[in-house]
């Protein structure tokens, strides 16, 4: 490792579909407090890389790994996959938040924070029902603790979403494009919180189409399109100044 | 003629009383009754299992379960209590007048469960437990798969998501095909008549005949209704305990 500060370390990663080779040859690290926004046209692999990167999909090839625990390897033959019990460790040191923000339909917003501690981790339930209720005055949803997503705007529940998440203290946390389905007063809110987080040192990767809060959140932004990463650096210059035609082209078709 | 057919149909050439009637309906009713709630409790169950096992990777398994639910719901329910209730003798020379269940641990008490009562509630529960089964896998199979990527990565455990956040959204969308089936039960129940086990049905018919009268058959249809409104009351209760989230 190149410094034990890199909480992400992505080499060499491939995913195909059948015949549809999603991702080529894809490396990335993220290092800790950094913020990394992966960008780039729909269908060009940056949400197949996100859900491979949180073990929700398998890499045909390429290695993985989350600060020490190393969840694949790959000599050369493919994508080796370590133990479950690996796996379940790698699980506890990053959370994901959906596009479509997937909140159990059936508990309360404090009971979908504290299930996971309560039931996953046996954490003591005050103990997490405390941590919940910080939580939910910093996301701004003060007094919904009773309330269930479907009494809340889409808004509400994607920062529900990112509380719950929130609540097993991950290194890092992966967002799949979190502001996809919300319109743009809604978003507001979500950037807003993800933006204080950033202001905190959490360390996030976040898949998005919101250019403006891209330039302005992260330190890194990575630009994909036909499963290559076409252009990466610092987050101001590369969509500021995009030096590669087809990272100007994507950037430019909608202004 | 018309005079001497209405006396007929109301039974007023019968010696039989009304209260004598009712008390007849009554005790079959009982049986109704028993064989109503333990089909329940041994097919909604068995049920969740069946559903399983069809879905379960294990491809011989889920083959196994696919003709289970294809000959439990493909041949009458009436035959196969008749099949039930007589192969044990006529294939293996089995005869079964009583079964024997000892409940001494549970107070000192020898029950005797005629055959014929559990090879009904057997029957019943195999043939529901299929009709259920399907049910229940619509129901799994509506749950959005987010909600299972949501449990994976909060690091839930198989059995953690299946039972804590699958099974309770289940249970809330598929009550009113369950509801259904429990109604269809209700009435089902008569068809232990093939089979002479004494629910109000089989007493109801035999009434009718040595009566020659049609009311027991109208008072029992009016029983049946009463019996579904019941059972429907109790559904609509269940359903608004569920009411309190939508998705």
């Amino acid at each position: 490792m190149a410094s034990e500060n890199i909480l992400v370390n992505l080499e060499h990663a491939r995913k195909s579909f059948g015949d549809t080779e999603v991702l080529k040859d894809i490396s990335l690290t993220v290092e800790k407090g950094e913020v990394l926004a992966i960008i780039g046209p729909s269908g060009g692999g940056k949400s197949t890389l996100l859900r491979c990167c949180t073990l929700l999909e398998t890499l045909d090839g390429g290695s993985l790994s989350f600060a020490d625990v190393v969840v694949t390897t790959d000599d050369g033959s493919g994508a080796i996959y370590a133990d479950k019990k690996t796996l379940a460790k790698a699980r506890t040191h990053f959370g994901l938040v959906f596009q479509n923000f997937n909140l159990f339909p059936h508990y309360t917003v404090m009971k979908n924070l504290i299930d996971a501690p309560v039931s996953v981790q046996k954490k003591p339930k005050a103990e997490a029902e405390a941590k919940a209720r910080e939580l939910i005055v910093k996301m701004g949803l003060e007094g919904k603790d009773d309330m269930v997503p479907c009494e809340l705007s889409g808004g509400q529940q994607q920062r529900v979403a990112i509380a719950r998440a929130l609540m097993l203290d991950p290194d890092v946390l992966f967002f799949d494009e979190p502001t996809s389905a919300l319109d743009p007063e809604l978003t507001k809110g979500v950037l807003k919180v993800i933006r204080g987080l950033a202001e905190e040192h959490m360390t996030m990767v976040i898949v998005t189409h919101e250019m403006a809060f891209a330039r302005d959140v992260a330190d890194h932004v990575i630009f994909m399109d036909g499963g290559v990463i076409v252009e990466q650096g610092p987050a101001k210059q590369v969509i500021e100044n995009p030096q590669h035609s087809r990272t100007r082209a994507f950037l430019h078709s909608d202004s | 003629m018309i005079n001497q057919f209405g006396a007929d149909f109301l039974g007023l050439n019968g010696t039989l009383t009304l209260s004598s009637l009712l008390s007849q309906m009554g005790s079959g009713l009982v049986v109704t009754g028993q064989v109503f709630l333990i089909t329940l409790l041994g097919s909604l169950p068995l049920g969740v299992l069946i559903a399983l096992g069809r879905m379960s990777k294990i491809k011989p398994l889920a083959w196994l379960m696919r003709l289970y639910i294809s000959f439990m719901r493909g041949t009458p329910l009436m035959l196969q209590l008749m099949a039930l209730y007589y192969i044990p003798y006529y294939v293996f020379g089995i005869k079964l007048n009583l079964l024997n269940i000892d409940v001494q641990a549970f107070g000192g008490l020898m029950v005797n469960i005629p055959w014929v009562m559990t090879a009904c509630c057997i029957g019943f529960i195999l043939n529901y437990a299929a009709y259920f089964a399907e049910i229940y896998r619509g129901g799994i199979q509506s749950i959005p798969r987010g909600h299972y990527e949501a449990a994976e990565v909060l690091g839930y455990s198989k059995a953690q998501t299946f039972m804590k956040i699958v099974l309770p959204q289940v249970f809330k969308r598929i009550l009113p095909a369950v509801g259904n089936e429990v109604i269809t039960l209700v009435k089902d129940t008569s068809l232990c008549f093939v089979l002479a086990l004494a629910e109000m049905f089989t007493i109801v018919k035999q009434i009718v005949a040595a009566q020659v009268s049609m009311v027991p058959f109208i008072l029992a249809a009016l029983v049946y209704w009463g019996f579904t409104m019941l059972v429907e009351f109790l559904l609509g209760r269940v359903e608004k305990h569920f009411d309190y989230y939508h998705d």
